[in-house]
């Protein structure tokens, strides 16, 4: 009953946050709208008992990548009038896709069922007595290692690659050394010098 | 159905109890904070507002309460207000997993620490947005900060609790209290005392833990985010009144379970010093609140004795110090339980 009730919830949260990423005049909006859609699929995940991936979901998707998303997104200037401007030259092409997903949606949703019952029945049985975090972890480290570590491999790969592509060099540039400043001692760092009585320093 | 109404209605009145009580403990937390400041700093204090000034964070909050909400003209409504709303909630609903005792907690899940983990990595949204919606340059450059900063030290603190995962065999933050209740004092032989307790073995962890639990909460030194000598005061500068309000509870809320964090991941939770009949007949929740204040009295004692960070130090420390130690640390932690066959089952 109560399952139902926030299963459906969710879900049309989800689909009303995620229509509103797409319709919303202003993008950080956009973006605002991405994460509630995000949390929203973590109360689903939630719902079928995969506690686990519903925490990484928020930790991974919301919590880093959506902030970075969101923190390029606030630094560009749209322009929109601009954006306006090529919008009758690329309406045939968007036309066509947009006719294509509209009879995917609907050949979809013609098959649609209302069943109550249906999150009580796709959340996937415990095994034995063991947390869903533990079994996760037993097919994940074992049957699925290679898999796993390759896409890690990939991911540092990816991370490598951008690092090449922006870091730049530059000679004239004054860099700060820790060591260096922390080694410097009273020896190197002043130099003292006897002034002679009515002299002054030459 | 009146089960389920039952069910619901208690775990309700176990929310609002909960967050009546961290709220009145913040008030006081915020007044012992400021105690600690001034008597570094050779001063009073609060001292007015009741006896010795205990009363003081309640007459602050009656004087936010009352003055005008001043939206300005050009900020993005919507997320301007929501903004604040979104700091306290995130900090208020932290708590909902932290024990406070054998059994005192509101919703005991399996994976507390990563619950947890997720909601002090969101606690970065409500300062972006407000930063955001000020639509002004201060709040904005704050926002932009507080985006790098937060994320930057959340990775340091996720190997930090790996390591402690990896010795105590759970995600569940009873079962991490349980599990310090043997340890290094036990295997030589001891009684079970805060000998067992991470904070010993897990030392450099510790230590790491507590400096990025200040960055993450941006407390000083690393309060860039606010820095007034160059930001005015960072994203809040258009904020008055009782949004201003929500963010500076937000904030202290984030801080009391970071600290309550570190006193259970560290410090062993509700237990006792040592287990002796005596010190067992303190209930647990005074040692835990002993634990808590202690950790935060460290928190005091760090906003007022070290100057602030400039931000390329603080990147520094967040990617090329904590990051490979605190990796190091996982590497040989782990390394360490499998070779003496430590590991809990």
């Amino acid at each position: 009953m109560a399952i139902t009730f926030f299963f459906y919830l969710f879900s049309l949260a989800a689909i009303a946050s995620a229509m509103l990423v797409i319709t919303a005049r202003n993008p950080v909006h956009s973006v605002l709208f991405l994460i509630l859609c995000f949390f929203n699929a973590a109360g689903l995940f939630v719902l079928l008992g995969a506690e686990f991936l519903a925490m990484i979901l928020v930790v991974v998707y919301v919590g880093a990548v959506a902030v970075l998303f969101l923190f390029v997104v606030m630094m560009l200037d749209v322009d929109f009038v601009e954006l306006r401007e090529g919008f009758l030259d690329y309406l045939p092409i968007g036309g066509v896709i947009g006719l294509i997903l509209l009879v995917e949606m609907i050949l979809l949703v013609g098959t649609w069922a209302i069943a109550p019952d249906l999150i009580a029945h796709t959340s996937t049985p415990t095994v034995g007595d063991i947390s869903n975090t533990q079994a996760i972890g037993q097919v994940l480290y074992t049957k699925y290692v290679f898999f796993f570590q390759m896409a890690g491999l990939i991911l540092l790969i990816a991370m490598i690659g951008a690092i090449v592509l922006t870091m730049r060099h530059k000679p004239n540039v004054k860099r700060q050394v820790i060591a260096d400043q922390v080694a410097r001692g009273p020896a190197t760092a002043v130099e003292i010098k006897n002034v002679e009585s009515g002299e002054g320093l030459q | 159905m009146v089960e389920l109404a039952l069910f619901l209605g208690l775990i309700l009145l176990e929310s609002v109890a909960l967050i009546i009580a961290v709220l009145i403990s913040v008030a006081f937390l915020i007044y012992f904070d400021r105690k600690v400041w001034a008597a570094v700093q050779m001063r009073r204090g609060p001292n007015v507002v009741g006896p010795w000034g205990v009363l003081q964070s309640f007459a602050d909050l009656i004087k936010f309460a009352l003055k005008e909400v001043i939206i300005p003209d050009g900020a993005n409504k919507g997320v301007f207000v929501i903004a604040p709303i979104v700091t306290a909630l995130l900090a208020l609903s932290a708590w909902v997993v932290i024990p406070i005792n054998e059994g005192w907690r509101v919703a005991n899940i399996n994976v507390g620490v990563l619950y947890l983990f997720a909601i002090s990595s969101l606690m970065v949204y409500g300062t972006i947005m407000g930063g955001w919606a000020s639509n002004s340059k201060y709040p904005f450059l704050s926002a932009l900060r507080s985006a790098a900063q937060m994320v930057s030290y959340e990775v340091s603190i996720g190997f930090v609790i790996i390591t402690v995962l990896l010795c105590a065999g759970s995600l569940n933050l009873t079962d991490i209290v349980h599990a310090q209740h043997h340890g290094l004092g036990t295997k030589l032989g001891l009684p079970a005392s805060f000998l067992d307790w991470y904070f010993i073995p897990l030392f450099p962890m510790f230590v790491i833990f507590f400096i990025s639990a200040l960055a993450e909460t941006n407390r000083p030194p690393f309060d860039l985010v606010e820095a007034e000598s160059e930001l005015v005061a960072g994203f809040m500068v258009e904020y008055s009144s009782t949004p201003y309000l929500l963010f500076m509870l937000g904030e202290y809320v984030a801080i009391t379970a970071m600290c309550a964090m570190t006193s259970i991941f560290f410090l062993g939770g509700w237990l006792p010093l040592i287990d002796i009949p005596v010190l067992n007949w303190v209930p647990g929740i005074i040692w835990f609140l002993i634990k808590l204040v202690f950790v935060f009295f460290m928190f005091a004692m760090v906003k007022a004795i070290v100057p602030r960070y400039r931000y390329d130090q603080l990147m520094r420390l967040g990617w090329k110090v904590f990051l490979p130690i605190s990796l190091a640390w996982v590497v040989i932690t782990s390394g360490v339980l499998v070779y003496m066959g430590w590991l809990p089952s």
